[in-house]
């Protein structure tokens, strides 16, 4: 997996590439701690996700937790796959998609 | 069945994925990805509560033919993941509790997840059609 983070100003987009799973959630998890202090806006762009396992969807779950609290979050670039995930879970009526890579 | 033997410690999960991958990789990607997270969420599992404090073994078979079966043994404490109750999917953020998750998502996934147990083993056997 590799992460790729766009600072612009309290604007952040964080870019995820291969697979959010058991192995790998806790360096996303890691990175969001030290990163999401004053952000008021997070995108996930999951244009090169390949997929994520119930550890990446608690990962989500719990950036989600904070932005509520301190801003808003999007999700964007949802392959079918995780599509199915997110429905499958109940994470659609939790967050929120968006159809392209925009805010 | 093809089998790999393999201590249950969570690092494992990447050493489990390849084999898995090794017969599943002719198949479409959306397919694999799925069998992918079953089998995590599985493996997942067994290394942390099989046997407790400490790893033993599991033993994971894979066969493909027009379903891929994956199947997964160990001599750990008996447990039945799908006796569990499904988690509640209409919780706000806030209130939702973390986990739960993967052996749902596991039995959305699959075509079928059977459990058994059997001489001292548990034995979960994951199926899903690949027409």
């Amino acid at each position: 997996m590799v992460i790729n983070k766009q600072l612009n100003g309290t604007e952040l987009t964080v870019s995820i590439a291969g697979r959010l799973d058991t192995i790998t959630s806790p360096q996303l998890e890691k990175e969001l701690e030290s990163s999401l202090p004053g952000v008021t806006k997070l995108h996930f762009d999951f244009k090169e996700l390949e997929y994520l396992s119930s550890a990446g969807l608690r990962v989500m779950l719990r950036a989600q937790k904070q932005m509520n609290t301190q801003g808003n979050m999007t999700v964007g670039n949802v392959s079918d796959v995780i599509a199915e995930l997110f429905d499958m879970t109940g994470f659609t009526d939790i967050m929120t998609i968006v159809s392209n890579a925009g805010k | 069945m093809d089998e790999l033997i393999i201590e249950t410690k969570p690092k494992n999960l990447s050493r489990v994925l390849a084999f898995v991958e090794s017969h599943t990789g002719a198949l479409p990607k959306k397919s694999q990805y799925r069998i992918n997270i079953a089998v995590d969420e599985i493996f997942t599992n067994i290394s942390n509560y099989a046997y407790q404090n400490e790893p033993g073994i599991a033993v994971i078979r894979v066969a493909v033919n027009d379903a891929v079966t994956i199947e997964f043994e160990d001599s750990g404490v008996p447990y039945n993941p799908i006796a569990q109750t499904e988690p509640n999917l209409t919780q706000s953020a806030e209130e939702r509790a973390p986990g739960g998750l993967g052996v749902f998502m596991t039995q959305k996934l699959m075509d079928t997840v059977e459990y058994r147990r059997e001489g001292g083993k548990n034995i979960l056997t994951l199926k899903k059609g690949v027409s």
